[in-house]
């Protein structure tokens, strides 16, 4: 385990939370929350946890952004608050 | 409200910070998990199972259970989906939209009975049609078999390498949702219509649960493979084996299956008319 792209990992995993929350466009929200699904997807393979590393591919940068564009795409673009 | 909110968050957020001083640190043996269960399964599970990736024979066999209701879990997402979303009666719009395909010209017909969707001459169209890609359709209809292919060797070889049936299911799902996108909602639904999606959902679980059984009906514990050797004429450990095998294809079958289903009824607001 390299800690020098372990934090680098970390270190954008919390960017791309924070920016999913502070963004006000949901499409946006959407796309960083696949980012950072993918860059958990990364720690878990650091960790040696490969299954795990896969279903977090598959179903959380995959699928799931799918499913958020296509909720997206039938309300609204812009958050209230 | 929202400072309240954030208070609340910092607090909570702090003392799960706190507890986490006390955790084992990260790969340590002398934690307790890895002290008794992790070497158990480590040592045993090659001889027992005759599996060599102790995941996924922790997961399908020794915490078979658990992956049962996890599977269930999946299925009744898939099922509150369709419940919540799915508009019954309202397949046709007032209007539909179809395109002339020599010459490009739309025409708009109103009433929801239609032109039938098997003209040769006309094609039915989405509200905010865009003209297709032919990068974009080409390359999603030679890139979809081997999706297909790569997810069905996930489920496979879920035995000796990372994977399984929960991955496969949604790459292989994913493979059907592309073809959704790139093409055209109404194609994949012909496809695979709502009426085997849900059938396939069911079907997934049911594999699942009927091989536990099964194992019941055979004079073992519920989901104890080992006992399905006499109906596999293979030894018990080899049963075992292919005991997740086939509670695999179950998993990967309900997740595909229920992937679908989410998707069909998000895109298409519950009128399975046009997608995204």
């Amino acid at each position: 385990m390299i800690w020098q792209l372990d934090l680098l990992v970390l270190t954008l995993v919390v960017l791309c939370g924070i920016g999913a929350i502070m963004v006000r466009d949901l499409l946006g929200a959407a796309i960083l929350f696949s980012a950072y699904s993918f860059l958990m997807c990364l720690l878990w393979s650091i960790m040696g946890a490969v299954d795990v590393a896969f279903t977090e591919a598959s179903v959380g940068a995959g699928v799931s952004t799918v499913f958020f564009i296509a909720a997206v795409f039938h309300t609204t673009r812009r958050t209230k608050d | 409200m929202k400072t309240i909110a954030l208070i609340i968050v910092i607090i909570t957020g702090s003392f799960l910070l706190y507890a986490t001083v006390d955790f084992p640190s990260w790969g340590d043996p002398q934690s307790p998990a890895s002290t008794h269960v992790s070497p158990r399964y480590i040592e045993r599970t090659l001889e027992e199972t005759s599996v060599p990736n102790v995941v996924t024979a922790v997961l399908a066999d020794y915490r078979g259970f658990d992956t049962l209701f996890e599977t269930t879990v999946i299925f009744a997402a898939g099922v509150a989906c369709f419940f919540l979303l799915r508009a019954f009666g309202k397949e046709r719009p007032a209007t539909g939209l179809y395109r002339h395909l020599l010459t490009g010209v739309t025409v708009r017909i109103k009433g929801s009975a239609g032109l039938p969707d098997d003209m040769e001459e006309f094609e039915r169209i989405d509200t905010l049609w865009t003209p297709y890609d032919p990068i974009v359709k080409v390359m999603c209809q030679r890139l979809i078999p081997f999706i297909q292919l790569f997810a069905l060797y996930v489920i496979a070889h879920g035995h000796h390498s990372p994977g399984g049936g929960f991955q496969g299911g949604v790459i292989l799902g994913a493979s059907l949702i592309l073809l959704s996108i790139s093409h055209n909602f109404r194609i994949a639904l012909r496809r695979m219509g709502e009426r085997l999606d849900a059938l396939l959902c069911a079907l997934g679980v049911a594999i699942y649960a009927g091989t536990g059984a099964l194992c019941l009906l055979l004079g073992a514990n519920f989901l104890d493979y080992s006992a399905l050797a006499g109906i596999l004429h293979v030894d018990p450990v080899t049963a075992r084996s292919h005991g997740i095998l086939i509670v695999e294809i179950g998993v990967g079958i309900a997740v595909m299956a229920t992937m679908v289903l989410i998707y069909n009824n998000l895109a298409s607001a519950g009128k399975f008319d046009e997608g995204l």
